[in-house]
């Protein structure tokens, strides 16, 4: 008995060699390392980034963010004028992009027959592929003659008595750059905003259905809400991806600094400005102000990215929340939710 | 005779409201026209610009500037496009598949959520910063541009994208196999690598060819890492500088005498990425429901 235990556990042990006895911490370490250079990739961005400012952090110190210069010759350099371009191009962008994207998905989802579903989601996705230099160069060499010759000759006649919608027309500007930014963020929106509400429970919407709400109706009052919290998320990701878009709006913003109300004049942004100007930066101190920039382009990508995950998180108990009340409101009628 | 409780006639109120309703969908039809329409214009007017300078020479020669701006290619921008794109993916698709293994099959559920929260965040990393980045990192260590530095900032970008979709494969992949092979007294590392990917093989292919197509089309992070000038012949030398299609596209737009050239770079860009993404997309749809179903 003994004997033949001793026999089975030596053959056991051959058969499974020495590969197997190492394989399984080694894999484990493997894998684990590969997870903690991710991790640690983050971290180093955000060390080279503050090491590479340091310089012009130095010099300039925090009023570094509310100077308005950017003056190459004199090697005085601020980022308020950038920090503005950015604020307006990617809220403006965000404010239009996102009834459009919602008004898509709810097609998406809530009216359009299965085929045209598929294929329209396709297309709306195909959009957000499109790289955004191509779309930097139909923004200035399509979009820019239409902007300058239709668009802002035809708002500053009707809302010219607005300060927004004043000053000489260009094809280059603040509008341009708004305009293709609404173009890359609307998709991103849109197919989030899809998957979602493909998560609320059909009954939600039946529910809402049967006691009598029009399709609208159902919508405003039960889908969105139930929604809400992922549509704010991915709302998030898009002006996310706005303020950090360096190329098309690089190509379609003008590229000059100062702080203005018209919409028509030229302006820049943070990412468009590291962009322009890294290559040519003539002094180690311009190059630290990049840095800077970049810098201050990360705290507010990190900041709208983290805040988007924590505004996902309580998706998960929304709809049950959701069916609690309905079923309540059915119980108050006498019906019953099953 | 009283009027009934309850009539059958639409009341004006209810009329209203059906109105509303109805109106509501017509916005969504026409924001749902307006996205199409736009993909429509990009796409017509960048083929019906950039389609009329394609020939031969344009993808075979490298002949980018000088005498004649209208004859010569962008072979160079090609080959660099492919060198740059070739040595991300030969970084991040290892790299992300061994992050998704440690995230769903191995990792305890804390190390995991931190994995993931890294991706995610690095993912929202706009690509201009990722290449200052990999600029101030080697600019330190190495001290000139080279195509291997604009591949490693390409990894990045790349990288969550790959250990991303990878993890959502991993998860579709059904537990009794890993159930039926740990039963059989395999042991977890083989169980892992032979069964566990190898089914999830084709997701994980699709996933990183959605990243390849978002790797090819970008521009940013490689404006300072590799070469902005023109080449008179095609290197694919990885420790050169080396141009790409969308770095072409960049320096030509504002030069008239090249934009057309910048136009058929962009059409032809542009038919790679979209092609790829939809071609991944559909198999990707197909894969899923192969293992879903």
């Amino acid at each position: 008995m003994k004997i033949s235990h001793a026999h089975e556990d030596a053959a056991l042990e051959r058969t499974r060699g020495w590969l197997d006895r190492i394989g399984d911490p080694v894999l484990r370490a493997i894998t684990f390392s590969a997870a903690a250079l991710a991790v640690t990739i983050l971290g180093l961005i955000a060390y080279e980034l503050v090491s590479g400012s340091r310089l012009a952090f130095r010099s300039f110190g925090l009023g570094f963010i509310t100077s308005q210069t950017w003056d190459t010759i004199h090697n005085q350099f601020g980022a308020l004028s950038l920090i503005f371009g950015t604020a307006v191009t990617a809220v403006l962008a965000t404010l239009i992009a996102t009834p459009l994207a919602i008004a898509i998905a709810l097609f998406l989802t809530e009216l359009a027959p299965k085929h045209v579903r598929s294929l329209l989601g396709a297309l709306v996705e195909m959009l957000a592929a499109i790289p955004s230099v191509i779309l930097g160069l139909w923004g200035i060499l399509i979009l820019g003659p239409f902007v300058q010759n239709q668009l802002e000759p035809f708002l500053g006649s009707t809302l010219g008595f607005l300060p927004f919608f004043r000053g000489q027309h260009s094809p280059t500007g603040i509008l341009t750059a708004v305009l293709i930014l609404t173009i890359m963020i609307v998709p991103i929106v849109a197919s989030v905003t899809r998957e979602l509400l493909t998560t609320v429970p059909s009954e939600l919407r039946e529910g809402a259905l049967a006691l009598g709400a029009t399709r609208w109706e159902m919508v405003r009052g039960v889908l969105l809400p139930a929604a809400r919290p992922g549509i704010l998320a991915a709302v998030a990701l898009g002006f996310g991806r706005a303020v950090g878009e360096a190329m098309a709006v690089l190509m379609t913003i003008g590229g000059t600094i100062g702080i203005h109300l018209s919409l028509f004049g030229h302006s820049d942004t943070l990412a468009a400005r590291i962009a322009g100007q890294y290559n040519g930066a003539s002094t180690n101190l311009q190059t630290s102000s990049l840095v800077y920039l970049a810098t201050i382009l990360l705290v507010i990508s990190l900041a709208v990215n983290i805040g988007a995950q924590f505004l996902i998180k309580p998706i998960d108990r929304r709809p049950r929340r959701q069916r609690i009340a309905l079923d309540r409101a059915f119980e108050a009628q006498g019906l019953s939710a099953d | 005779m009283a009027e009934p409780a309850f009539s059958l006639r639409t009341s004006d109120r209810l009329r209203r409201r059906q109105l509303v309703s109805r109106a509501m969908g017509a916005v969504a039809v026409g924001a749902a026209l307006l996205a199409v329409a736009v993909l429509a214009i990009v796409v017509i007017s960048v083929a019906h610009r950039g389609a009329g300078a394609l020939n031969l020479d344009f993808f075979t020669q490298s002949q980018a500037q000088g005498f004649n701006p209208n004859g010569g290619g962008v072979l160079f921008a090609i080959v660099g496009s492919a060198v740059l794109v070739g040595i991300a993916t030969l970084i991040a698709l290892p790299l992300g598949v061994l992050v998704a293994i440690f995230i769903s099959e191995l990792a305890p559920p804390h190390l995991a959520r931190i994995a993931r929260m890294a991706l995610d965040i690095t993912n929202g990393i706009p690509t201009i910063v990722i290449g200052i980045f990999v600029f101030t990192m080697l600019m330190a260590i190495h001290g000139q541009q080279s195509a291997i530095a604009g591949s490693l900032a390409l990894a990045i970008i790349m990288l969550p994208l790959v250990a991303r979709a990878t993890e959502e494969v991993l998860l579709l992949v059904p537990s009794s196999l890993r159930e039926a092979s740990l039963a059989l007294g395999v042991s977890r590392w083989r169980t892992t690598l032979q069964v566990v990917v190898p089914s999830a093989l084709g997701g994980i292919l699709t996933g990183t060819t959605l990243a390849i197509a978002r790797a090819a089309g970008e521009t940013a992070p490689l404006l300072f890492l590799t070469s902005l000038g023109v080449s008179s012949h095609a290197d694919a030398n990885p420790f050169h500088p080396l141009q790409s299609l969308t770095l072409v596209i960049f320096t030509y737009f504002d030069v008239p005498a090249l934009q057309t050239k910048a136009w058929a770079a962009a059409f032809v860009l542009m038919c790679f990425v979209l092609f790829t993404s939809l071609a991944a997309k559909l198999a990707l749809a197909r894969y899923r429901k192969k293992l879903g179903g």
